[in-house]
This record gives C-alpha cells, sequence and structure tokens, in this order.
C-alpha cells in the first residue's frame, strides 16, 4: 500500500527551476485583467497550486480586488487551492465510462485510499480527482495514473494498480502502460 | 485584380519549403495513428519500433514513418496503415513490426495474420477502404486526417491546403464569400444549427472598429471527441476556415483578430494548434499581409479552465475577457455586441472545418448531399456498447440504424440495442423505433433528441435508463454555474427526485413532478444549458416510462445497475467452494471453508463487485456469483 512508504511533506510539483518563479510567470503578459485566467493557469503550472499569496500577488499586479481574483479562480474546475499530492490518479466518469461501470472505480478507489474524488491521500501520495472525459471513450472505463493510461479497468485489476503503488518519478509524458 | 490575383498566387507557392517532403498517394508511407485514443493504447512504442525497425533494413530513405491525426477506428487502436496499398493494421504491438515491414514493405504483400477481422464475416480484410466502418463513411471534413503529419503545413500545403484562401484573397469580395456560404446551406456544427452564412452576414454589418473572429473548441460534452479529433488530425483546415471567415465578415471594414478557444485538457489538440498558428505566420498565412493581399489577422489561443458551461458562446467571451465564464441574456447577440463589446462571429471547430471545402468545391457540390434543410456531412463520435466505436463522418440523411449497425457493427455479442443517446448532456435517447430516423437537425428534434455537436453513445439491455438520465442530470447540475435560480435549483431538484427512484423511494407522483419541473427549468433557464439540461430525463420518460415505473411500483431495475435494487448471491450448484471471492470480499462478507458451498451475508455486502469479477474471471468454476434485480430469483 502506498501508506506504507517513507512519507515526507507533498512536494508541489515546479516546472521551472528559475530562482523567482514570478519572473517567469509573468513574462509575455500585458498586466490587464484579460490576462486573469492564462496569468492563474500558468502560476498553477509554476507553482503547483494557487495559494492565497499568490491570488494576492497576482490581484495587485492586474489591479483586480482580491475577492475578483478568488471568484474567477474558485468558478474553473481547473484550478486547486492546495498543494498537490506526488500522484494524480484520475477516474474517468464520462459517458461511455459510466456505462461500463466507472462509478464502482471511483468506489474502489475510495474504498483503498480513503480519499474520494477532489481529495487528496493522507499521507500526500495521491491525488484523486473525477474526470467527465479523457476522450478515450474506446478503452472504457479508464484511470489514468499520472501520465498512464490504464483501459478497460475492473474493480480488481484497479486494486492491484493500487497495491503496487504509483512507481517513483512516474509521469514524464512519455511513459505509456496498456493492460 | 489580376496581379492582385497572380502575386496571391505566387505568394502561396513561396509559402511551401522546397526541401519539404511532397505528399504523393503513391508514396510508399508507414501510417501510425497520433490520436489520444491510440496514444492511449500504446502508440509510441509502436511509432519506435517502426522507426527502428526501418532504419535497420535501411529504408529510411524510400519508407516515411508518419505519425497522423486520428484514423477514427479508435476501438482498434493503435492503427497502423501502409500506403501506397492502404492496407490496414489494427491493434498493432510492436512485436508485430518486423513481421508487417518484412511482408509490407519489403515484399509487397500483407501480414495476413495481423490484418482486420470482420466480426461478421470472420474474413480478414486487407484495404482501409474495404472495411465495413470505412467503407459506409463519407469522408469530407476528415479526409485528411489519417493522411498527413499534422505538424507539418508542407503536407497540408501538398494537398491543396490554403488554396481556399488564396483563392477568396485573389479572386473575391467579401460578399461574394458570405453569399457562398449562406448557397451552401452550412449550418452550425455545434448543435444548434444555425445558418453560418446568416451569421457572417449580420456580424459584417453590424458597426465596429474590429471584429472578432472565434473558434468555438470547448468540446464538454462527455463521450464527445470530434472536434478535438479534427484539431489533432488537421489542424490547418480549421485555420484556414478561421482566416476565410475573418476576410468575408472584417475586409475593408474593420480590423479583424481571432481566437481559438480550446479545452485545457486536450494537450495534443492545443500544442498542434500552436505548431499550426506558428508556422502559418512563418509562411506568411497570417499576419500583417496575408499572402501579400493587405488583409491583416492574428489568431489567439485562449485555453479554457473547466467549465462546460463556458461552451456557451456569451460564457465563452466572458471567460476570454478574464471572467466568470457566466451567460448573459441575449440580445444583444454576439454579431452585434460580443467579445470586447465588438461584433464577434462564433463558429464550431467543424463548422470551419467545412469552410475550405465549399470554397473549393462550390455551394452546390455541398449541397449535393444531405436532406432539405440539413447539407453536408456531419461528424460523429460513436461510443457507449457498439462493436465498433470511433470517429464517423456521413452525409446528413443518413439513418441511426447505418452508423450504428452498418459502420458501429452493432451490438457487442449477446446484448440487444435499447437505446441511442444523441447531443450529449442537452440531447436525448431514441429507443429501436427511432433507427431509421433520418439524421438531420429538424428530424433529430422532433423525435426528442438533437444533434448537438455529434456525441452518439449507443447503450443496451444492461443500461438502466433510469440512472443514465440521472448520469446526465448529475452532471448538468454540477456545471451548472448558478447564475439563474430554474437551472441552479431546479436541475438538483430533478437529481434528487431521480435519486429518490434509482434508490427503489420514488412513487408515480414523482414522474408528474418531473416532467413538470423539466419543462419550467426548460422554458425558464437564462442560456442553452439549463433549456437543455432536462432533456435526457423527458425523452427517457417518453421513451421508456415503463422502466421508470418498475423501479417504483416493483422495485425492480431490469438492467441491474442501480445499487439499491440488486443483491449478490452464490449460486449453490456451481460454487466449487475454492476461496477466491472471500480472498477479495474487503468487508468479510463471503465466508465458508475450502471446497464447500460459500456464504455470502447481505447484511455485510456492500456490493463492490470484487467477487463478482473474481467468480466470472479467475475462480475455478466461474460465475457461481450471480448478480440479480430484488425480488427475483430468491432461493
Amino acid at each position: 500500500m502506498a501508506a506504507a512508504r517513507p512519507t515526507s511533506p507533498p512536494a508541489a510539483r515546479p516546472r521551472s527551476a528559475t530562482p523567482d518563479p514570478w519572473a517567469a510567470i509573468m513574462r509575455g503578459f500585458a498586466g490587464v485583467p484579460s490576462d486573469l485566467v492564462p496569468v492563474l493557469q500558468r502560476t498553477q503550472e509554476t507553482l503547483g497550486y494557487l495559494s492565497p499569496e499568490a491570488l494576492d500577488r497576482i490581484a495587485r499586479w492586474l489591479r483586480l480586488s482580491g475577492n475578483e481574483v478568488f471568484g474567477v479562480a474558485t468558478f474553473y474546475a481547473q484550478f486547486r487551492f492546495t498543494p498537490p499530492g506526488r500522484h494524480r490518479l484520475r477516474v474517468c466518469l464520462g459517458t461511455a465510462c459510466h456505462v461500463k461501470g466507472g462509478v464502482q472505480m471511483l468506489d474502489t478507489v475510495e474504498r483503498r485510499l480513503g480519499a474520494g474524488a477532489g481529495e487528496t491521500t493522507a499521507d500526500g501520495e495521491y491525488d484523486v480527482e473525477r474526470v467527465a472525459c479523457l476522450g478515450c471513450c474506446a478503452l472504457a472505463p479508464v484511470v489514468t495514473l499520472d501520465d498512464d493510461v490504464h483501459g478497460q479497468m475492473s474493480v480488481l485489476k484497479l486494486q492491484e494498480l493500487l497495491d503496487a503503488g504509483a512507481p517513483r518519478d512516474a509521469g514524464t509524458g512519455e511513459a505509456e502502460r496498456s493492460r | 485584380m489580376t496581379s492582385v490575383a497572380t502575386s496571391v498566387e505566387e505568394a502561396l507557392t513561396r509559402a511551401r519549403d522546397p526541401a519539404a517532403y511532397v505528399c504523393d498517394e503513391r508514396n510508399r508511407e508507414i501510417r501510425i495513428c497520433g490520436g489520444s485514443a491510440c496514444h492511449s493504447s500504446g502508440r509510441m512504442a509502436v511509432v519506435a519500433a517502426f522507426t527502428e525497425e526501418v532504419a535497420r533494413r535501411g529504408l529510411t530513405e524510400a519508407v516515411r514513418v508518419v505519425e497522423t491525426g486520428c484514423h477514427g477506428f479508435c476501438e482498434q487502436g493503435p492503427i497502423v496503415t501502409l500506403w501506397p496499398e492502404g492496407t490496414f493494421y489494427p491493434r498493432v504491438k510492436p512485436d508485430d513490426v518486423p513481421q508487417i515491414v518484412e511482408a509490407g514493405v519489403v515484399n509487397g504483400g500483407v501480414y495476413e495474420r495481423r490484418l482486420y477481422k470482420d466480426p461478421v464475416t470472420k474474413d480478414r480484410v486487407a484495404l482501409e477502404k474495404d472495411i465495413a466502418f470505412y467503407r459506409e463513411q463519407g469522408r469530407r471534413v476528415l479526409a485528411l486526417n489519417g493522411r498527413i503529419d499534422p505538424y507539418s503545413i508542407d503536407d497540408y500545403l501538398s494537398h491543396g491546403g490554403y488554396r481556399a484562401l488564396a483563392k477568396v484573397l485573389s479572386d473575391d469580395e467579401p460578399d461574394d464569400v458570405i453569399g457562398l456560404i449562406a448557397d451552401s446551406g452550412l449550418r452550425g456544427r455545434g448543435g444548434a444549427g444555425f445558418s453560418t452564412g446568416a451569421k457572417w452576414r449580420l456580424t459584417r454589418q453590424a458597426p465596429g472598429e474590429i471584429k472578432y473572429v472565434i473558434c468555438n473548441a470547448d468540446e464538454g460534452d462527455p463521450g464527445a471527441f470530434m472536434d478535438r479529433s479534427v484539431l489533432e488530425g488537421n489542424p490547418h483546415s480549421v485555420v484556414e476556415g478561421l482566416i476565410i471567415a475573418a476576410f468575408a465578415i472584417a475586409a475593408g471594414t474593420a480590423a479583424a483578430e481571432g481566437y481559438i478557444y480550446v479545452r485545457a485538457e486536450y494537450q495534443f489538440a492545443v500544442e498542434r494548434l500552436r505548431r499550426a498558428l506558428v508556422q502559418a505566420r512563418e509562411r506568411g498565412l497570417l499576419g500583417e499581409d496575408i499572402l501579400g493581399s493587405g488583409f491583416a489577422f492574428d489568431i489567439h489561443i485562449s485555453q479554457g479552465a473547466g467549465a462546460f458551461v463556458c461552451g456557451e458562446e456569451t460564457a465563452l467571451m466572458a471567460s476570454i475577457e478574464g471572467r466568470r465564464g457566466m451567460p448573459r441574456t441575449r440580445p444583444p447577440y454576439p454579431a452585434v455586441s460580443g467579445l470586447f463589446g465588438q461584433p464577434t462571429n462564433i463558429n464550431n471547430v467543424e463548422t470551419y472545418a467545412n469552410v475550405p471545402w465549399i470554397v473549393t468545391h462550390g455551394a452546390d457540390a455541398f449541397t449535393a448531399e444531405g436532406t432539405a434543410r440539413s447539407k453536408g456531412t456531419k461528424i460523429f463520435s460513436l461510443t457507449g456498447k457498439v462493436a465498433n466505436g470511433g470517429l464517423v463522418e456521413v452525409p446528413m440523411g443518413t439513418t441511426l440504424r447505418n452508423v450504428i449497425f452498418d459502420i458501429g457493427g452493432g451490438m457487442l455479442p449477446g446484448r440487444t440495442f435499447k437505446a441511442v443517446q444523441l447531443g450529449g448532456p442537452s440531447g436525448g435517447c431514441l429507443p429501436a423505433s427511432q433507427l431509421d430516423e433520418p439524421i438531420d437537425y429538424e428530424s433529430l428534434v422532433a423525435a426528442g433528441a438533437m444533434m448537438g455537436s455529434g456525441g452518439m453513445v449507443v447503450v443496451d439491455d444492461a443500461t438502466c435508463m433510469v440512472d443514465f438520465a440521472r448520469f446526465f442530470l448529475q452532471f448538468t447540475a454540477e456545471e451548472s454555474c448558478g447564475k439563474c435560480v430554474p437551472c441552479r435549483v431546479g436541475i438538483g431538484q430533478l437529481v434528487s427526485i431521480l435519486d429518490a427512484i434509482c434508490a427503489g423511494e420514488g412513487e408515480l407522483a414523482d414522474l408528474d413532478r418531473l416532467e413538470r419541473l423539466a419543462r419550467i427549468v426548460k422554458a425558464s433557464s437564462l442560456c442553452g444549458l439549463g433549456q437543455t439540461a432536462p432533456n435526457p430525463v423527458l425523452s427517457s420518460l417518453a421513451y421508456f416510462r415503463d422502466e421508470f415505473v418498475e423501479h417504483i411500483v416493483a422495485k425492480r431495475c431490469r438492467a441491474v445497475v442501480c445499487r439499491d435494487l440488486v443483491a449478490y448471491r452464490i449460486i449453490p450448484d456451481k460454487c466449487t467452494g475454492c476461496r477466491r471471492c472471500v480472498q477479495v470480499c474487503p468487508t468479510g462478507a463471503i465466508t465458508g471453508p475450502r471446497a464447500e458451498t460459500h456464504n455470502l451475508d447481505p447484511r455485510k455486502c456492500i456490493k463492490c463487485r470484487s467477487c463478482y469479477e473474481v467468480c466470472s474471471f479467475d475462480a475455478i468454476a466461474g460465475d457461481a456469483i450471480v448478480i440479480e434485480s430484488m425480488g427475483e430469483h430468491r432461493g
């Protein structure tokens, strides 16, 4: 089980290692209110999530109220306000996955990891997400672990996957596994 | 005029890189599907294997190994086709690669063992064009999908790409272009089916300093991937359509600026679009002076941040402006006051992708396919419980039966057709009696569904229609932006009623409540999301009312889906006591010593399905555990 691993505080997954991430975040933007959504996207990409400090800084930079920035950020499903877990587990509940048993997959995850959709496991290992459609409907039901797509899942296959645990440093974008 | 025409023509010729690969249908090519579904089934390893094998045999010069866009037959991925013959290899594994290259490239034949096997005739079929899935289609917008490298503008150019744009810039007045599109009868492919020509004309006539042209690629319907496939497979066709639209709408009267609003989840599509825009700028097809014509236009990519409602045009524009994606009342329509208060034209991906074809072939050729009021072709993503799922393009007027049974190969073995769901969360379910409906905007609405953007989900007797309707309403309830009360509160109430029915706690009066509330939500919601959200429940009630009644009166779910209405049971005669189910049961509900019939305690059972699966696939006897509706076959 994932819980048996040595745990350390969940770390963000920064993409760039520049000393001041804000220089990279602000590059190329005019700093006008209509930049808000792409600025939030790049901030999350760079820092891993939108912290209160980050939102505050964006508000001052774009000359918007903190309320406005928070209101927009919470409107869109893409944004998160807590540090991400080490691995991203997504359960598809699109139409094709629904009719092929996607709900059972989500239940299995919840039972095994103790974290439901939108939550992070207590050890910071997994973010559990439910998504509306991953676009590989022919492989339904589908679960993805980081960038690996696991198609035609069953309760038992999913349990095996979770018991095996996510490989360290998975999710380079190139890794693939088909079952 | 002649000099402009000549110079545009020359500019287009210059846009091609003379050193680039020249596409020719006689060339030896190995085309590997680079669509998202094939990627998920292991495309990258296959690409690497082919590249290596071709290099090993010293064939790198003679053979082009190319990753294309979606071939459409997603069920069979990863797909590889060999040209010039057009041999089709489904579900290719890296291990098959040496034999495919040996048989196909070196010996000019086929690798028989890996050819597609027709599920009906059981014959091996060698050529892509002979496979029923492709044979019955009429691919027009998707013609180059699976043919060209989506990262290469030269591939698109060598297939006559941007020729339509050059023709428009050199020969046509903007009003001629609008006239042509209007004559073609092209209607919005995003679902509502408004006349594209009329929309362009309204936007052209509206006064404004700048005209915005937006491509709506916020394909949010679960189970729909038409637009993504077009963007991934042939991004330049959409870019070209967008430039032609900008010229028709703005040239000579206002400045023009374009946006493509695409879901952030569509990483491949975004990446390929970015590349396409960079290439188009480099080659003078976007920017200050397009092909030397003096017309200026550029396109930005705006990435959606995960809100289904942003597929609605006014919400989409709010999102680009950096606000919450909430719809507003219309009028004013975007054509008059849209993005940043300026006249704005919004069409969907597939609509723009049709434009270059119409310019090239003319309105008459376009109207040759289709029905009286729906012209041309339509792309569908065919998924669910159908034998051959994938991306399908058919002429308007094709029957649903033709798409599902001829192209899609019908139902999975042992299953019977129950319904087809069209139009995603805004659409409806049609039963077998409607299968001979021709696909066009009006007839689908009359039948209780809608064209929508093209999602087509087939379900069989193992799907519960009450649960299925609830699924769509749960989706829209979550995605409601919360601005207007009927949608925010009404859809949630519809879900509560459906929850009760699925749990066996409904009453017959609930059916009238559902219908009444559904009509209120439809009539009084602000935008398309709320106005169409009740459709799945209304159409299910119209065609499958008996299933609702059965849940309420008999507390029975005939499809054995609704968890509160099913029970797990061990068939004593079949159980050999292998203890596999005992080991997987997470709650200790199953007990019993080895070699004796096991006992399942229904009070402890959480219906997680583990024992059922292990018994079906791994157990010694197999199929000793059944899931059945409550109230039948007891004991």
